[in-house]
Parts: structure tokens; sequence; C-alpha cells
């Protein structure tokens, strides 16, 4: 699939964005005044510019308010309600702790519970598809969710939550990668079943139906990249996961505190390339690619 | 709406034979001759007389090959366009009900002033049916002709997709596959019609024949063959001394 800069960007910042969010609504002794300013602007920065930087990729970004209408059946437009739902609710529990030093937490935990079903909702716009068997995993909800979580525990100071989760968003995140190798060749979709020739023989793509690339080509037979995966791989979890981990666990949280922030998110991004770069749509089937 | 009907009254689909198809490429010239000027926005091109020429189609013909076990390999032309699924992925993902399925003819249809272009539909489908119009920014795709087949203007033998009246070697039909007594659904009964990626569980309307089994030389051709073997001819007059000459040289 090919790694949309701006998907890639959404996923990851409104993703941490949110995740803030959660360690903020469910805090039992949230931040007030200029402090919890600080915190809610930094979350609705990533929340908010991720959401934004996403409709950049919509052929017709004008008429994005349509995608309200079908949560009935659309992870897509579930995701626009919880991520309304939830920015609504939070910035109303911001407003109180910031200008009111009141703390409601009712609206806190049910705009956490926004925020965490935004970040799964999200998740479920790729697990969903049968046609990315890479994607198509319980697994993917659980490491968007893990990855959220870490990443809004390390953006609110949180050193031991953060540790814990780190772990957890890396493990879960060597194991997506382990599974995902194998899971298009389990999916039991190949060129034969694709072409249902596979009765006769051997089926080979011999001519494509045209000279040229096209919409289909350039959109989900992405394989520029690939090669180096391994090693994108091991640059990734460094970043996420071990780089964090040692400055987190060093006696100097602070400024060492920002640069794990840092090197988490610059692990998340690399991820998050691959979780694209590396998804093979079963349409290259028909073109004789993946 | 993105909910799919539980049953729509007809299943409205083409049959395109894989062992007639002759891989003209006519069917995708006409579609697009069709429904650049008809259905919904223009199909665009990008950069045609230029050296990285592409654009948009609603169906496209692919070539394989296909090695069977003995004799030799078979080329099949495959042309591939939407295959109107019952339970089409690309209907319920949309966030905007921009894409719908149709109840009267199960035809699958985009609303294109409902679409976003945000090219999910298009992730949805196994098939590579979708295509986003780079001009236009809304999604593209087959609409089984939907102004045609209907369309009263027309003489009745144009009432099929554009497609199918096209069609050289009488390839593609047309018509009614949730009607076990039409002409398609008998077609398909006779020569075992087949759906492509079945597992993929979209339950595709359209239906592919696969090609019949080739002719082959039996090995044993007559019993009276060996008696019928051709007699070796010796050279006679000049070229027999050309023939023995040059031996002995």
């Amino acid at each position: 699939m090919h790694p949309a800069p701006s998907i890639i960007a959404f996923s990851t910042f409104s993703g941490l964005g949110l995740g803030l969010l959660f360690w903020l609504g469910i805090d039992p002794t949230a931040p007030t005044g200029w402090v919890a300013f600080a915190f809610f602007a930094i979350a609705y920065a990533l929340a908010v510019g991720g959401l934004i930087s996403s409709t950049f990729h919509l052929g017709r970004p004008e008429r994005a308010i349509k995608a309200f209408t079908q949560w009935q059946t659309s992870w897509l437009s579930r995701e626009a309600w919880c991520a309304v739902a939830a920015l609504v609710t939070m910035g109303i529990y911001a407003f109180l702790l910031v200008f009111f030093d009141t703390q409601v937490s009712i609206l806190g935990w049910i705009g956490a519970a926004f925020a965490l079903a935004t970040v799964y909702t999200t998740s479920m716009i790729y697990a969903q598809l049968k046609t990315v068997p890479r994607w198509n995993t319980a697994l993917t909800s659980a490491l968007f969710i893990a990855l959220s979580l870490a990443g809004g525990a390390l953006l609110s100071g949180r050193v031991t939550y953060g540790l814990i989760l780190l772990l957890v968003a890396g493990g879960l995140q060597a194991i997506w990668w382990k599974t995902g190798d194998t899971r298009f060749k389990q999916s039991g979709t190949d060129l034969k079943t694709a072409t249902g020739l596979g009765r006769i023989g051997e089926v080979r793509a011999f001519e494509p139906p045209h000279t040229g690339t096209n919409y289909l080509l350039n959109e989900m037979v992405y394989t520029v990249g690939r090669k180096h995966a391994q090693k994108l791989r091991m640059i990734s979890l460094v970043l996420m996961l071990v780089l964090p981990v040692i400055l987190l666990l060093l006696p100097f949280p602070h400024i060492f505190g920002l640069l794990a922030v840092l090197s988490h998110i610059a692990g998340v991004l690399v991820s998050r390339w691959l979780f694209f770069a590396e998804a093979e749509h079963v349409v290259g089937l028909y073109y004789g690619m993946r | 709406m993105t909910q799919l009907p539980e049953k729509t009254e007809r299943k409205m689909g083409l049959v395109i034979d894989l062992d007639t198809c002759v891989g003209c490429h006519a069917c995708v010239v006409s579609c697009k001759g069709w429904n650049t000027e008809n259905y919904g926005a223009p199909l665009s091109d990008q950069k045609p007389y230029g050296a990285d020429p592409s654009g948009t189609f609603l169906n496209r013909v692919h070539s394989y090959e296909v090695q069977p076990e003995s004799g030799p390999a078979q080329l099949i032309h495959f042309p591939k366009s939407c295959l109107h699924c019952e339970d089409a992925p690309c209907v319920t993902v949309c966030p905007t009900g921009a894409s719908y399925k149709r109840t009267e003819d199960g035809i699958v249809l985009v609303n294109e002033k409902d679409c976003i272009g945000c090219g999910l539909c298009a992730w949805a489908c196994p098939y590579g049916a979708r295509e986003l119009d780079k001009a236009e920014g809304v999604m593209k795709k087959c609409t089984l002709c939907v102004d045609r087949i209907y369309n009263e203007n027309l003489p009745e033998v144009d009432r099929v997709p554009a497609c199918v009246r096209t069609c050289p070697s009488n390839a593609r039909h047309f018509g009614d596959l949730g009607d076990p007594d039409s002409a398609v659904s008998q077609l398909v009964a006779e020569r075992s019609g087949m759906d492509l990626m079945p597992e993929q569980g979209t339950k595709p309307v359209n239906k592919y024949l696969p090609p019949r089994p080739k002719d082959r030389l039996n090995e044993e051709i007559d019993i009276l063959a060996p008696l019928l073997a051709p007699v070796v001819e010796e050279p006679k007059g000049f070229l027999g001394w050309l023939d023995k000459t040059l031996e002995k040289l």
C-alpha cells in the first residue's frame, strides 16, 4: 500500500494526542491552570493536527462533513464520530480545569473512553480489510492502542506506566511483524483463485492491461523500499522502544524525558511507514506483483 | 446508504467467456468511450501523450499464461471490471453513503456528489474494480452502463452494456443472474461458470466461464498409421548425383 505522508502523520500524531488525552482524562489529580493548558494544548495540537492532515489525501476534502453519515456500517464514519465526541468532551473537561480549577472526573472518564475508541476505530479501518491480509487481524487494533497509550504515558510524564506500555507495545509490534510476514500466504488468495485458472495449471501474469501505471498500482502495489524492511524494523524498534526505555531509566528525567518522547515518535513514524509500505493488497496478484 | 440490501429483486451482471475472448481490448475502448461522456464525471487521462501516460478505466484486460502439467502453455485473455458483488465490501466501508447497491437490480453505483475521494472502497475491493479519477477526485467504477440498459431512446439491440455490445467474439454476456432460467444463468450452469477469489467472501454476481479443454493429439493416431508411413524418397537425376558426390567428399 502507498505510504501517504498525510496518513502516516495522521495516525501517528493523532494516536499520540489521543493517548495523552486518555491519561489526562483518567488522572485522579489532573493538572489545573497553566500546566493543564500546556498539556491540553499539546494533546489537541497532536490530535487535531493529525485529523486535519488526514483530510489532505481526500479527493474532495470540501465534502468531508458527509463522512459522519454512515456510522452504521463504516469504520471511517465511526472514527469521525468518536474523534469529535472525544475532542468535545475533553474540551469541556479541559476548559473547566484550566479556567475554573475544577475537575469533573466523569467528563474525563467519558472523554478518555472516546479517545481510546477513536484509536480503535482508526485501527479497524485497516484491520477490517480482508484485501490486505497483513492488516486483517485483531493484533492491528491491539498494536495501535498500545502505541497510543505508551506515547500518551510518555507525553504525560508517567514513567512507570510508560515503561510497561513501551514494552507491551514493542512486543506487540514484534509479533505483528513476525505473524504478518506469513499472513498473505495463509489468506489462501493467490493468482490461481484470483483468475480461477488454477484448475488448468500454473498461472503466470503474462501481459498487464497497459504499458503504463495506473491508480491501482500507485495506490495498492507499492513495492519501493521493501528490501530495507528488516533494517527499518530494527531502527523502528530501537527508536520506539530501546532508546526511550534507556533514557527513562537514567536518573535525569526532564531533558531525557523529552528525548525519550522524540525518539519514540520517530520510531512510531518509521513503524507506520512500514505498516503501509510492507502491506500487500491482493489486487497486486492480477498484475503479477505483490 | 451503505447498508447492503438483504436481497435484490434481480442480479444484473456479466458473464465473461475466457474461452472465446481474443484479448482485442475493444471492450476497454468502448467502455471508456461511452462512460467518459455519459453517467457522472468523465474518465480523465493524465499526460496521455507524455512519457508516463495513465488514466481512469472501468474495464481492463489482463493476459495470463497457464502451464498445464503436460502439453503447451495456454494464453488466456482476462477482462476485468466490477463484479457487482452481493456482499460488496466497497459499499459498507464508505463513510458518506456515496457507494450503494441498488435493491431493484443489484448494480453497485457511486453517487459522485457525495463521494469525498477517500479511496477506502478501492482498498476494500479485492478485484481492483474501482479507480479514483485524478482530475475529478471522485471514485469511478463500472455502472453496468445503467444509462444504456434502461434507455428507451436507444434501439433495443443497444440496451446492453457498451462492452457487451462491442465484443467482436461474443465473449461477454449480459443478463439477470438471479433468474435461473435466464440465458446467462443457463450459460453459467452449462459451462460451470466460476467466481473470482471466492475465499474473499464477496459473492460476485459476474461469472467467468473457464476455457474449454484444448484438443490434444493422441499418441496413437490411427492403427493403420504405420502402414501409411511416408516412403523415403531417394533423390534421382541431377540431385541424386549431387547427393552422392557430396557424400563422397
